[in-house]
């Protein structure tokens, strides 16, 4: 009996965080979705949700998010795959995980300088011919440099699934009559979903919230949800609704979490 | 050969600097028999398969299959179906799926496919089994799929790589019938792959025994086991009891400083050799009546007969298998025929050996 007191004596550390810093704030982020900017108990801040604004805003946010995580699976995928192959794999690895453990605000000031009218792209672009360019504060910057940033933690999950891949699968389709392209269709590409999915977990449910970048990089021309939310607690003080937007996104995430689940196959 | 369906000429695999896997082979492979290739692990017999299948690519020599060099045609377009070690099926993909993934990359019709992959399924005794998961079927019924998905695609030669090490002993017995009865009824070129020199008695039509990278002797099971070319051969397959001597003339050897009378020819007088009889071949009997008086060190029961470990005034060992039973300690006598003396050569070639063979067998009992 004393095992099972100390197993739960354990557990306090943990469940006391998960109570104070996540089930605490959510509850008091539905707490505060509740009243209205004049403090009173309403349900005004949902009604406007579904307001042509904020509906644009979620259908910008979303189309943004979808646009990071498809290129970033495009580039992580073949990136993953390669790595694979290498003699050195989890050197390689590690070098490209070893970016994302620099602050994200430190990167996005890095981009700021490559990026900006006098900074290493546009020297370049005046080089070849092409001349100075408004590469910063664009949809692409924000694409580019989101990108750049999410691109570990897809290839991490992917990398894993491939390198669990039993190599005598390949020599199998291969054996059946596959081609390349078809064992990567067939075998390959469905027996690393799991890896795909996670992935692409990591990266959109981030994605949709972005909000530092779409300030630094895309100069508030973008606006998804997480700048909402980030403007209404900040400049305009809107608790209330800025509860609400954070409220949807909880519904979002979880509901994406459901749709990208994974059951897991034996063998 | 005109019935050779594949064939190897002078084929080396190395790697780097490092000694070659298989060193200048050259073998023939006909149609429609079940060919074995065994030997220890590491002496080269699944590069020998990874190259008929394509999974790699000889460093030196020929392969031909049909007749047309095949050393660069990829895996893919080859006739040749591989039955995995580990059987490498898929695991995303039920039984039926797995059997049809060769039907389907040849874009079959569906109907054509549904019957086709049925048929494999009975041949193997699977039906009724379309649409298990795999990982809901056992060792022995996963065998069965991987065979099911190669046979299948209706190639000319199955290649098989140890497919039974993985089963218990029961089943790996019922499953070398039943792998034999399939050949037999498909007619269709089996290469098996195994370390089991018992299985590769029970089963084959040609054994290739494989050391080092060379084939040491190839023939059928019998003319292996009753005339191995050298030490390595009748060490390996089989139990055998190898002492040295001299051959003092055709017909007469020397060994444990006795004259025996025996079969075997084609030597000059007085060349060293090696002297095999099998522990089978070698009767018990009385002192006096015995060719060799041996004492009795040990006895282990085997069931279907006595394992009799006893040692002679030279301290060779000689191993007997016996129904009779021995007393430990006793001195007796061994009684063995002329022809269960087999004398093999020092560093005799299969080429030489097959013709020494044929010099001076007139084709009664011994070789080919």
């Amino acid at each position: 009996m004393e095992n099972k007191v100390t197993r739960q004596l354990y557990m306090v550390p943990y469940v006391l965080w998960i109570v104070l810093f996540v089930i605490a704030p959510i509850l008091l982020v539905l707490y505060y979705s509740f009243f209205n900017i004049e403090g009173q108990l309403s349900l005004d801040n949902y009604q406007k949700f579904f307001t042509p604004v904020y509906l644009k805003m979620t259908l910008s946010s979303f189309w943004y998010a979808f646009l990071i995580t498809a290129i970033t699976l495009l580039v992580a995928y073949p990136t993953a795959y390669l790595l694979t192959k290498t003699k050195h794999k989890h050197l390689w690895l590690l070098l490209i995980i070893v970016p994302s453990w620099i602050n994200l605000l430190l990167k996005a000031y890095a981009f700021l300088g490559i990026f900006g009218t006098f900074g290493a792209a546009n020297q370049f672009l005046e080089l070849i011919g092409i001349g100075t360019q408004q590469i910063l504060f664009t949809d692409f910057s924000f694409i580019f440099v989101s990108v750049y940033i999410f691109i570990p933690f897809m290839i991490l999950p992917i990398f894993n699934s491939l390198n669990q891949l039993n190599p005598t699968l390949l020599d199998a389709a291969n054996d059946l009559g596959a081609s390349k392209w078809m064992t990567f269709k067939r075998v390959i590409f469905p027996l690393t979903i799991d890896g795909v999915k996670s992935g692409c977990q990591v990266v959109f449910i981030p994605a949709l919230s972005l909000f530092m970048l779409t300030r630094l990089i895309a100069g508030n021309r973008v606006i998804t949800l997480g700048t909402a939310i980030e403007q209404h607690f900040l400049v305009t003080q809107d608790w209330g609704m800025g509860s609400t937007i954070a409220v949807f996104l909880i519904i979002f995430m979880f509901l994406i979490m459901f749709l990208t689940g994974t059951k897991k196959r034996g063998v | 050969m005109a019935n050779a369906i594949i064939e190897f000429k002078s084929v080396t695999k190395q790697y780097d600097n490092d000694p070659p896997v298989l060193d200048d082979v050259s073998f023939e492979i006909e149609r429609g028999k079940f060919y074995t290739l065994l030997g220890p692990s590491g002496c080269g017999k699944t590069t020998i398969l990874r190259l008929i299948a394509g999974f790699t690519e000889a460093s030196d020599g020929e392969i031909y299959f049909n007749n047309k060099i095949t050393n660069h045609v990829p895996a893919n377009k080859r006739q040749v179906n591989t039955v995995f070690q580990d059987y490498a099926l898929f695991p995303h993909l039920n039984v039926f799926e797995n059997v049809a993934f060769g039907l389907r990359i040849k874009k079959m019709k569906n109907a054509e496919i549904e019957q086709k992959v049925k048929e494999a399924l009975s041949f193997v005794n699977l039906e009724g089994y379309e649409n298990r998961e795999i990982r809901e079927m056992s060792g022995g019924q996963r065998q069965r799929v991987a065979i099911a998905r190669a046979i299948v695609n209706e190639p000319e030669v199955i290649l098989l790589d140890e497919p039974l090490s993985a089963l218990d002993l029961k089943l790996r017995t019922e499953m070398q019938y039943e792998l034999r009865e399939l050949q037999r009824r498909l007619g269709i070129t089996f290469i098996f792959v195994t370390h089991d020199q018992e299985e590769a008695l029970a089963m084959s039509d040609e054994i290739f025994v494989i050391n080092k990278g060379k084939i040491q002797q190839s023939g059928t099971p019998t003319d292996i086991y009753d005339e191995p070319i050298n030490r390595f051969v009748a060490d390996f397959i089989g139990e055998s009891n190898i002492v040295t001597g001299k051959m003092v003339q055709d017909q007469l050897v020397e060994m444990v400083g006795k004259r025996f009378e025996c079969v075997d020819g084609g030597f000059q007088s007085n060349e060293p050799v090696e002297i095999v009889i099998r522990p089978e071949d070698l009767e018990i009997t009385t002192v006096e009546r015995g060719k060799l008086q041996v004492k009795v060190d040990s006895q282990l029961f085997r069931g279907v007969h006595y394992e009799i470990s006893s040692y002679d005034q030279d301290g060779n060992e000689w191993l007997v298998h016996s129904t009779k039973k021995a007393v430990v300690g006793e001195e007796i006598g061994l009684y063995f025929d002329p022809e269960a003396i087999h004398v093999m050569r020092f560093n005799e070639t299969e080429e030489e050996f097959d013709k020494r063979l044929e010099a001076y067998t007139d084709g009664s009992g011994h070789g080919k």
